[in-house]
């Protein structure tokens, strides 16, 4: 039995687009495809997920998870403001990732305040990978 | 004849005692509540759901009327620094949200507090925090620091809707204001 729980375990990890089943998601994949030749992957979004970077003029390393918190499945507290952002994990929270205009606009903000740059295409891709199939 | 008598004696002491009832809660309630004034108290909620989306997001949505114009606009046109983090918007959006708010600021709005905080803003000067204007600094001149920035709970002067129990209907009285791990606030 446990083998099992690993071996599907071990299948979902390997096969993240067939989780994908949200045509908002699939198309933003398709458009950052196009924008990239490398090759998007659950593993390096769940890895740059958690990379802390010091941008200059910034005291503090910064994360993702520095407002997400460390389980896409429970809820995040904004660094400043301190309000409560939703689970990240659309598992939980069914409203994620179904407006691809809202999808742009939290990546550039974000991207731009954790790393002080945008992120590319296929980090993008990566992170929607990532977030879209993980339990983490 | 004899029965105006008392009514005369009466009558000066009837409008004494109004008078200093409605002088004693135009003190309590922050703002004017006079026979003759408007009674929209406080300043005009939020009716935007776009503003209450975007910018409700990351923290309170402050009311269009707690700042006047000039401010929203220069706030408006710096949104990849706002105030330490990245707001920017598309740019529809943006013309949109600025619209609401400059239509709405403490400058055009008929409300008491907005036109308190407008009128605490010289001319010539461009505010950007709402905590930075004369108005909202003598509303708190009194709450001691350690309430707020000293209070877990609270954690700054910016978080309305830690104590003031209705901001988010644009409500600011005295009597439901509850600081986190204190209580009550009316003196």
């Amino acid at each position: 039995m446990k083998y099992l729980i690993r071996l599907s375990a071990l299948l979902v990890c390997i096969t993240p687009l067939s989780l994908v089943a949200n045509p908002v998601v699939e198309q933003l994949l398709q458009d950052y495809k196009q924008q990239s030749p490398d090759r998007p992957t659950a593993a390096k979004g769940k890895s740059l997920w958690v990379l802390a970077v010091r941008v200059q003029g910034v005291d503090e390393k910064r994360s993702c998870t520095r407002c997400h918190g460390d389980s896409l499945a429970n809820d995040g507290q904004h660094a400043k403001t301190g309000k409560t952002i939703k689970p990240m994990s659309p598992i939980v929270n069914a409203r994620r990732y179904t407006d691809a205009q809202k999808i742009e606009k939290w990546f550039r903000r974000n991207c731009k305040w954790t790393w002080g740059r945008e992120c590319t295409a296929d980090e993008k891709a990566s992170f929607l990978l990532y977030l879209t199939t993980s339990t983490d | 004849m004899n029965i105006w008598k008392p009514l005369v004696l009466i009558l000066p002491v009837i409008v004494v005692t109004t008078g200093v009832v409605y002088a004693d809660r135009d003190e309590r309630e922050g703002e004017g509540r006079g026979w003759f004034s408007s009674f929209r108290l406080d300043v005009a909620p939020v009716t935007d759901p776009l503003y209450q989306e975007e910018c409700g997001a990351c923290h309170f949505a402050y009311q269009p009327g707690l700042l006047p114009e000039r401010s929203w606009q220069k706030m408006m046109t710096q949104l990849d620094d706002h105030f330490g983090d990245n707001a920017e918007l598309v740019e529809a959006k943006r013309q949109q949200i600025e619209a609401y708010l400059g239509t709405n600021a403490a400058d055009h709005a008929n409300y008491k507090r907005s036109k308190g905080f407008a009128r605490s803003i010289k001319a010539d000067e461009i505010v950007l925090r709402i905590t930075d204007t004369l108005y909202f600094k003598r509303k708190h001149d009194e709450v001691p620091a350690r309430l707020v920035t000293g209070n877990k709970d609270v954690g700054s002067y910016s978080h309305c809707a830690a104590c003031h129990t209705d901001a988010a209907k644009g409500s600011y009285n005295e009597h439901e204001v509850r600081i986190p791990g204190v209580g009550r606030w009316d003196d």
